[in-house]
């Protein structure tokens, strides 16, 4: 599998870490445990397009949200986490 | 040795280059340019060897890679290779082979008896047979069935050799060089596409080798010829011969084995034996041609019987004879080729056995022109064994028999085309009445297939497919040259009747490889294993090293007949990679032994080896566990005088590996206490504290002091082992969690070397390596101080008065560069003090002598109150893993703690693991409460003492429990105590 980096440019899998889901949102503070516990443990596991984490250690260290489908591996779009250091760049 | 069976003339050998080679101990000749197979064949060898299950007799039935039968054990030694394949294998001067699993010789191998049993070795025999009683299995049913069965020995020593593996990435690559395949690349190359051209054989040209034939009105070997020229003057364009596309990955990524020096004795001095490429292409053109497919009748696996199309390789490509006197046996229009060869190279030709109920009258007069009769019907029966063929029997249509004489049997049952690649991500191919043939139904975003593997077999149609899908290929990779014209050949008709098994008496082979018998499927689909997928497992068809490559598609058309179905209902297995048995060392690379993984030196690293260190793996890193001295009999006694030095003087100890990230920014300190339990904003500068950071999950992460350099400068640290894994959290956080904050981070593990200084006299040997302008006071530099420093000479270091050994204690970090020669000057300056190198073990002695929770507590499964460190919580603040970790089970109150321990026989040694369980019960997992986590031998106390998690342990303080441990068979009792066994209140640090 490859991953285009909004920063690096098309790379092979073996740069990045793969997280996981990329949807669940961090709960403000003061949020209550079944809230929280939500966040850290309900994943989805989508047979089909899913925005994933995954990080690129073995380039810039940028935190990626990458569009793919889980059934063809086909990677549709690939975005910046908010605070990667970018906030746009060139498709 | 004469090559008896050599022609006088023709073939691309190099009749100049003789080469000496032995099989099974008998010294044999080819030439360059030959196979192993194809030198035997010339020498007459008919028999190469014995059938995995039966023993029988086998000999060679391809020219390629598709090989089922002649697989041979090549070179000797390290370097002995099983299951090679002597279709494939080139020969070289001092080749050394030998046949496989025959005893005590191939001409008269023990187990061929197995054949007298055959009726019970049928397919599920082991199933049936081997299930009772079950311990049976494992110490006599296994062992005597994998010496009985099986196939060549590898070899028992490590490979000497070296494998390498490297990526390449092109517009266009293609699998194949037959007509397809080059004029895809010639059509891609014109067009400015940089193109890859894999080849299996270690000579491009395919079947062009083999079958001729007229291009461009040119003779093929000179249109191959003046191709190549074309193709090498295109500075985009390479070839890469003996190198196979075995896989297809996701992303247009491509797998290919090629064999640098396969074929030689051995690899050149610095130079690899194999280089696994991953090409990353663009588009992809599968122009790997077709197999030529078996027919199955009773004999098939005699020595002597062989494709027609490796017929005409032998004769036409390297001019051997693979016998005198041939018969046919075919179903189609191209088989009657290798009797215009054999006719050509002057062997006779004994009969024409033609299962269509008509022929074409250029072929009915070639017959009576060539002297031969043509049987209409079908060979029947092989009279022959190890000797080869020798009579045939004919079922002729109609009924009658007939019978023929000739030592090899040509046999054609049609072409398969090689769908593997375009298959490999589950895709399935579709059925072709026409050619009665699997063909490739789509294939992997960027591929396509071209020329044979397409199902188009004639001459000219290879050349247009291949030179439309390469010229495709081009543009859709952005390459607009001219691609010119696509060369020029005649169509042959392809007339063919389906032909897959003919009923007779004896066995007939589907699978030689694994000895599968047309009926063994019969009796598969009898006992209900009527799927292809159960009808593969149950009688091992298509299982063995070829993968089936000649026999998957006979099998299925046999099971489709026996169940009445059609074959496409019947379908074919899923195609898996490789398309060749591919090496683990390949695989592996360079990456084995000691460069199986990165190895990590610290910047002391060199001084420690002189010094005579002895190392111990952390993860990649070397870190130096102990330094012994000439005259200390073991480990222990190094450890001891270690510690004892450094609580009685001064020691140091290199912690360089702890992970080290700066952190910038006006919103640094906030950002640190959104990660760690505590908080770091108040921070002062000039000031350390220890941190713990969370899970979100509410179990410990890791820990570490942090401390505040500047107003908007903190310099973190981490423990050896998370290093990486922290930086990646913290940038998950920093660029994920929290965007809005102002924060950067770095990491300097590697820019800093760090030294721990421990012991009563530390400030005096500080006091000689750095300025004296600095103030190292108990005032001017109080506990957990933390500052930038000159040294003595100009050099900035930061100094930090932290303290994991319990002593008066600094950590000092110089730039990496400066690392070793600040280990020398600490032991020039530290000889009046005694100044003593310490290693991990005694670091780890002090700690827990100290109760410092390290690696074995922070195990993934405590919290920050299980450490003792509940304390540190902020309750101000939000932070990762807060909410977590107040849920119930983390927090209640008998969950297991960590306290110390000490045996109550002061003489007794203590190891971790042991479990804990209260005092007078028997052990069982229903009174566990807990287990040793960390154990040392303390000089200091001069017993054994150690640190266990306990169930409510901080309440038992006193109390006597039992420590059990099976897996050493050792049983005492310890009692629970503070965990902090050395200067308790801490008076040494602040000192």
């Amino acid at each position: 599998m490859r991953i285009t980096c909004p920063f690096c440019g098309e790379r092979e899998l073996g740069e990045f870490t793969y997280l996981g889901d990329a949807k669940p949102a961090r709960p403000a503070p003061g949020a209550s445990e079944d809230e929280v516990y939500d966040y850290v443990y309900l994943r989805d596991n989508i047979a089909g397009v899913m925005d994933e984490s995954w990080y690129h250690g073995g380039g810039c260290r940028a935190w990626l949200k990458v569009t793919r489908n889980t059934l063809t591996h086909e990677i549709s779009a690939v975005e910046p986490a908010p605070g990667a250091g970018a906030r746009q760049v060139a498709k | 040795m004469s090559q008896s069976h050599r022609l006088a003339s023709g073939g691309l050998v190099d009749r100049a280059a003789p080469l000496n080679f032995s099989f099974d101990g008998k010294s044999f000749s080819g030439f360059k340019g030959d196979t192993l197979a194809s030198a035997l064949v010339a020498n007459g060898v008919k028999l190469v060897g014995r059938s995995f299950k039966y023993h029988r007799p086998r000999g060679i039935l391809t020219a390629g890679s598709e090989e089922p039968n002649a697989l041979v054990e090549l070179r000797t030694g390290a370097r002995r290779e099983a299951n090679t394949k002597a279709t494939t294998a080139e020969l070289y001067d001092g080749l050394e082979a030998a046949s496989q699993n025959r005893w005590p010789s191939l001409n008269f191998d023990v187990m061929s008896v197995n054949q007298l049993f055959a009726p019970i070795f049928v397919a599920g025999f082991y199933y049936k047979t081997f299930m009772w009683p079950a311990k049976f299995w494992e110490a006599i049913y296994e062992p005597a069935i994998r010496r009985a069965a099986g196939l060549g020995r590898a070899a028992v020593v490590p490979d000497p050799d070296h494998y390498d593996k490297a990526w390449a990435h092109c517009d266009v690559v293609i699998a194949g060089s037959g007509p397809a395949g080059l004029a895809a690349a010639l059509a891609a190359g014109r067009s400015g596409a940089r193109v890859i051209l894999c080849e299996e054989d270690f000579v491009p040209g395919g079947r062009l080798l083999a079958d001729g034939g007229t291009i461009d009105g040119l003779p093929a070997a000179e249109w191959l010829a003046r191709t190549l020229a074309e193709l090498g003057s295109l500075p985009d364009v390479r070839i890469m011969t003996r190198t196979t596309l075995f896989g297809v990955y996701d992303g247009g990524t491509y797998g290919a084995i090629e064999r640098v020096n396969d074929h030689l004795p051995q690899p050149p001095e610095h130079q690899v034996r194999q280089r696994l490429w991953r090409i990353v292409a663009k588009r992809c053109v599968v122009a790997a041609g077709a197999l030529e497919r078996p027919i199955v009748f009773a004999g098939n696996d005699t020595p002597g019987v062989m494709m027609a199309s490796a017929m005409r390789s032998y004769i036409n490509r390297y001019a051997a004879a693979p016998a005198k006197r041939i018969a046919l046996f075919t179903n189609n229009e191209d088989g009657w080729h290798t009797v215009e060869v054999a006719l050509g190279a002057g062997l006779q030709v004994a009969a024409v056995i033609d299962a269509r109920a008509e022929i074409s009258p250029a072929h009915r007069s070639l017959a009576s022109k060539g002297g031969f009769p043509v049987l209409h019907g079908s060979v029947s029966g092989v009279d022959g064994g190890k000797t080869g063929v020798r009579k045939l029997s004919v079922s002729l249509t109609g009924g009658a028999r007939a019978e023929v004489e000739a030592d090899g049997l040509a046999v054609s049952g049609g072409w398969n085309p090689t769908v593997g690649l375009t298959s490999y991500h589950r895709g399935r191919p579709k059925w072709r009445d026409d050619i009665a043939a699997f063909v490739p139904d789509g294939a992997p975003p960027g591929m396509v297939a071209a020329g044979a593997a397409n199902g188009a077999f004639g001459l000219g149609a290879c050349l247009r497919e291949g030179f439309e899908a390469g010229a495709a290929a081009a543009r859709d990779a952005g390459r607009a040259g001219n691609a010119g014209s696509a060369p020029v050949a005649d169509d042959e008709a392809f007339s063919l009747t389906p032909l897959w098994h003919v009923a007779g008496k004896g066995k007939a082979f589907v699978d030689q490889q694994h000895d599968v018998t047309a009926s063994d499927i019969e009796l598969a689909q009898r006992e209900g294993f009527e799927s292809v997928e159960h009808l593969k497992r149950y009688t091992t068809l298509g299982m063995a090293t070829d993968q089936g490559k000649t026999s998957n598609v006979a099998g299925l058309a046999i099971m489709a007949a026996v169940t009445g179905k059609s074959i496409p209902e019947t379908g074919t297995t899923i195609y898996r990679p490789p398309y060749v048995p591919v090496a683990i060392g390949a695989f592996a690379g360079h990456h084995r032994d000691e460069n199986f993984h990165a190895t990590r030196l610290t910047p002391l690293h060199h001084w420690a080896a002189e010094q005579g260190a002895i190392f111990v793996d952390t993860g990649l890193w070397k870190r130096a566990q102990w330094y012994p001295r000439a005259g200390e009999k073991d480990w222990l006694e190094s450890v001891t005088r270690e510690v004892k030095a450094v609580r009685g003087g001064v020691g140091f100890c290199d912690v360089s590996t702890l992970g080290k990230i700066d952190v910038h920014g006006a919103d640094a300190g906030a950002f640190l206490d959104r990660v760690y339990i505590n908080t770091f904003s108040n921070l002062a500068v000039g000031k350390a504290r220890y941190g713990l950071m969370l899970r979100e999950d509410g179990i410990v992460y890791d820990d570490g002091t942090t401390s505040r350099l500047a107003e908007e400068h903190y310099f973190l640290t981490t423990t050896t082992a998370k290093a990486g894994l922290v930086m990646q959290h913290l940038e998950f956080c920093r660029q994920v969690l929290f965007p809005e904050l102002d924060v950067q981070l770095t990491s300097v593990s590697d820019q800093w070397a760090q030294f721990s200084i421990a012991g009563p006299k530390t400030r005096d040997l500080l006091k000689e390596i750095v300025d004296p302008s600095e103030d190292l006071s108990n005032e001017g530099f109080p506990f957990m101080g933390a500052r930038e420093v000159a040294l003595r000479g100009g050099v900035k270091a930061r100094l930090f008065r932290i303290s994991f050994s319990g002593e008066m204690a600094f950590e000092i970090s110089v730039p990496a560069r400066y690392g070793e020669a600040m280990a020398r000057n600490l032991m020039i300056a530290g000889q009046p003090f005694g100044v003593t190198p310490y290693g991990t073990e005694a670091l780890g002695v002090m700690r827990i002598e100290k109760g410092h929770v390290a690696g074995p507590e922070l195990s993934g499964t405590t919290t920050a109150a299980d450490l003792g460190l509940g304390k540190m919580t902020s309750t101000k603040k939000d932070f990762i893993g807060r909410v977590m970790a107040g849920r119930e089970a983390l927090v209640a109150p008998d969950r297991q703690v960590v306290v110390g321990i000490k045996p109550t026989d002061k003489a007794r040694r203590l190891r971790s693991g042991a479990h804990i369980i209260p005092k007078g019960e028997i052990p069982g997992p229903d009174n566990d409460q807990g287990y040793v986590t960390s154990v040392c031998f303390s000089p200091t106390l001069d017993q054994w003492i150690g640190l266990a998690l306990i169930e409510r342990g901080r309440e038992r303080i006193g109390e006597i429990v039992h420590a059990h441990d099976p897996l050493r068979g050792e049983d005492y009792d310890v009692e629970i105590c503070n965990p902090v066994f050395y200067d308790p209140d801490g008076g040494r640090q602040r000192g």
